[in-house]
């Protein structure tokens, strides 16, 4: 209504010629929108570019003594042949397909059932139920990694100290199978509660009418879940999974930090260490370069190929 | 109006700068070189008085505190010290910060980092400066520190590798100091059956400057040149004898596995459930971080050798001062370096503070080594046998790719420990990818 009145004032005043109200009607958003278009500018698009930028080059030495003089050179596509048959790296992407087989289902499978069970109309505590589950969110990545390497290993931890209490025989955290366990159970642990609350806002946002008319038709709690409530979250639940697709895709901190602390976990153990150790520990910044691009393509394309596979089935109702 | 006003105040910062200029020229009268360091060599990188802020990226534990005294001394050129990372660790940060162009003034640099960072331009060419102070440092100590004529950075300290043992339990389980690697190996096999739940010690997949320290003593030399071409010598007879040992130990279960500098080792050296730590001197300054609760318990003796009455050890790290290309205030920097290194109450506090050995021969006979570090109270000659050490450590060419060769390093013998296999395939890993990658940079790299 208020765009109404807006309308006919501006076609009021077409006759005058009124400098000062559509200037500032036209820029208004673009002044809001500026600082952010700085940022984006100055801290994604212009690294990206220079990564691009640099992953076409590399540096040579001229020279052979220590005091040598290295200069920097095109090199066209050498720096992405060599990477893609760096076996390496593809043993990498291997190990992060078990890993977020492990993660993607558990995170969002727990986050839904904490979610449901939050919504349901009987649970007390639920403030105090939110809180808890949210809580391990708010630990930064680093922080809950040593957190968690000081329950795994060995001769430090609470885990088997307990275990050990009761007789049982002590699990062993860093064999080269139930490590992909430990560094998963760290990211599920830190991504439930993220991920539950944004599917219990959606669930918020149902109309509780379904819920009334569901039991009156003689539903079950446990039928109102899954019959009403899972189908109408699936746009939350694709959003959340594009999410942590792309969160495993950029698995780093659990696995980097945990590395010292144990055999089982080499330094090129997941694609970005992989990029991290080539452009930081052994200094080749252009064939890292090279890895982070490959990967940011692979990203967006599995990002798309999901989001436009589920697009009928998620966001058909909006259609 | 706006242009006119614009070439006033230009005119204006034209005339200061020159007054300025004209001022600090005029000012001091050159000197011969006393004072360690405000000699001459220092002029040809700029006034050595004038102020300056410097920062000073370095590990060394308590390193503040010799600072204070200098900052006590130069109220205006206080340097202000950054301790960030450790070792390679920080090879790593000041390459990064060097391609952004905010290098620090100063770094802490280990001894085979340095190739590293010249090679990248990183660390100046203090050659004059080291002029100044030439005769404070041995030949050997110089020869780390210098390539093909050029000196990049000022000896720190040196540290020979030495066997530090838990006295108290090797009394209490009537286990005998071994001499020679073989007495080490069959005491490891007589601890396990005594006291089933210890080891003799740990070999680590994060240390590659242990193992290299190893192999010195063993006389491996990995990397060599002759101006033209490297040659890279890793799987050498040495190497590989120091690598097939280990791995013997280790896949028989006889040594433990597991990487130092974790949370777990720090509770094993703690609790005793390892009894010996093979390091060099600045072992007693991390135990005290690592192990406070031991205080007294530890002991140290020479390096077990590989034949009977050998007396020769290795090096395991050890720094030098270095100054970086991109500092604008070189000569105040030399200057602290050179205080930082020869003087003598920050050499003294270098001992005492840091629990460092230092380069400079005049420090090596400072009255602060006659008493233990604080760790070791129990030890009185500890210096003695750190000079002993010092005397007959081996050393070899550092390349200018270790930071790859460290790296792979610990990928390949972390493979290795889990997999139960042989040590020498993780050092053949090591020689292939070190060759593959001085090739890749473009430097000539002879075949063997």
């Amino acid at each position: 209504m208020r765009t109404v009145q807006r309308d006919s004032a501006d076609r009021a005043q077409a006759a005058r010629p009124a400098r000062r109200r559509r200037p500032q009607a036209r820029t208004a958003p673009y002044v809001f929108l500026f600082p952010a278009a700085v940022f984006f500018v100055a801290f994604l698009l212009l690294p990206i570019l220079y990564a691009l930028w640099l992953s076409f080059r590399d540096e040579r030495v001229r020279g052979a003594g220590i005091v040598s003089v290295r200069e920097e050179v095109f090199v066209g596509l050498s720096n992405y042949a060599s990477s893609l048959s760096d076996s390496e790296l593809w043993a990498s992407l291997g190990r992060m397909l078990v890993y977020g087989v492990l993660v993607v289902p558990t995170m969002l499978g727990l986050a839904l059932l904490f979610a449901l069970i939050l919504d349901s109309p009987r649970v007390r505590m639920r403030s105090f139920g939110r809180l808890a589950i949210f809580l391990p969110y708010a630990v930064p990545g680093v922080i809950a990694t040593l957190l968690w390497g000081f329950m795994y290993l060995p001769n430090v931890s609470p885990i088997r100290a307990a275990v050990e209490q009761v007789g049982l025989p002590p699990p062993d955290f860093f064999t080269p199978t139930t490590v992909f366990f430990s560094v998963a159970n760290i990211a599920v642990w830190g991504g439930i509660g993220f991920n539950m609350i944004v599917l219990y806002t959606a669930l918020r946002a149902l109309p509780s009418e379904l819920y009334d008319s569901a039991r009156l038709d003689g539903c079950s709690e446990r039928q109102i879940a899954l019959r009403i409530k899972i189908p109408l979250l699936t746009p939350a639940l694709v959003m959340t999974g594009i999410f942590s697709l792309i969160a495993t895709l950029q698995v780093f901190n659990e696995p980097q930090t945990l590395s010292p602390l144990t055999n089982v976990i080499s330094s090129t153990w997941m694609p970005l260490m992989k990029v991290y150790n080539d452009a930081f520990v052994t200094n080749e910044i252009y064939s890292a370069a090279a890895t982070s691009v490959l990967l940011a393509v692979a990203s967006l394309a599995i990002s798309l190929g999901v989001l436009s596979f589920l697009q009928s089935r998620a966001f058909g109702e909006d259609r | 109006m706006r242009c006119t006003s614009m070439l006033k105040a230009l005119s204006a910062s034209m005339v200061l700068a020159m007054a300025a200029a004209a001022c600090s020229s005029g000012g001091g009268t050159p000197d011969s070189g006393d004072e360690g360091g405000t000699g001459g060599g220092l002029r040809s990188y700029g006034d050595p008085n004038a102020p300056a802020e410097l920062e000073f990226w370095a590990w060394a534990t308590n390193i503040e505190q010799v600072v204070d005294i200098w900052n006590r001394q130069h109220p205006d050129q206080q340097v202000e010290v950054n301790s960030q990372a450790q070792g390679d660790e920080l090879v790593t940060r000041l390459l990064t910060a060097a391609k952004a162009g905010n290098a620090p003034c100063l770094m802490q640099t280990e001894y085979q980092a340095l190739p590293v960072l010249v090679s990248n331009g990183v660390a100046a060419d203090v050659t004059a400066a080291a002029e100044t102070v030439r005769g404070e440092f041995s030949d050997s100590a110089w020869g780390l520190t210098s390539f093909s004529d050029q000196t990049f950075a000022i000896p720190q300290d040196v540290a020979p590798m030495m066997l530090y043992y838990r006295e108290d339990l090797f009394e209490q389980m009537g286990l005998e100091v071994p001499q020679t690697w073989d007495e080490y190996a069959d005491l490891a096999a007589e601890v396990r059956r005594k006291a089933p739940d210890r080891f003799l010690t740990t070999f680590s997949s994060n240390d590659p400057g242990w193992f290299a320290g190893l192999s010195q003593q063993a006389g491996a030399n990995w990397w060599s040149t002759d101006g033209e071409q490297w040659s890279v010598d890793i799987d050498d007879e040495a190497t590989e004898q120091v690598a097939s040992y280990w791995g013997r130990l280790v896949n028989s279960g006889v040594v433990d596995g597991q990487p130092m500098y974790t949370p777990q080792w720090n509770r094993a050296m703690s609790d005793g459930t390892l009894l010996t730590w093979p390091s060099a001197v600045w072992g007693a300054a991390v135990l005290e971080g690592v192990a406070p609760t031991t205080k007294g318990k530890w002991a140290v003796a020479p390096l077990p050798g590989w034949t009977e009455g050998e007396d020769v050890s290795g090096y395991w790290g050890g720094s030098a001062t270095a100054v970086s290309e991109d500092c604008e205030d070189k000569a105040q920097a030399l200057k602290f370096a050179t205080w930082l290194n020869t003087s003598p109450e920050a050499v003294r506090g270098l001992i005492t503070t840091s629990g460092v050995y230092p380069a400079a021969t005049d420090g090596q006979t400072s009255t602060a080594l006659d008493s233990p570090p604080a760790m070791m109270p129990n030890q009185t000659g500890f210096y003695d046998l750190a000079s002993e050490a010092a005397r007959s450590a081996r050393t070899f060419t550092w390349g200018p790719n270790v930071n790859v060769t460290y790296s792979v390093y610990s990928d390949a013998f972390q493979q290795a420990i889990q997999g139960g296999a042989d040590f020498t395939s993780a050092v053949a890993a090591m020689q292939d990818r070190t060759v593959a990658d001085l090739e890749e940079q473009g430097f000539s790299v002879s075949q063997e």
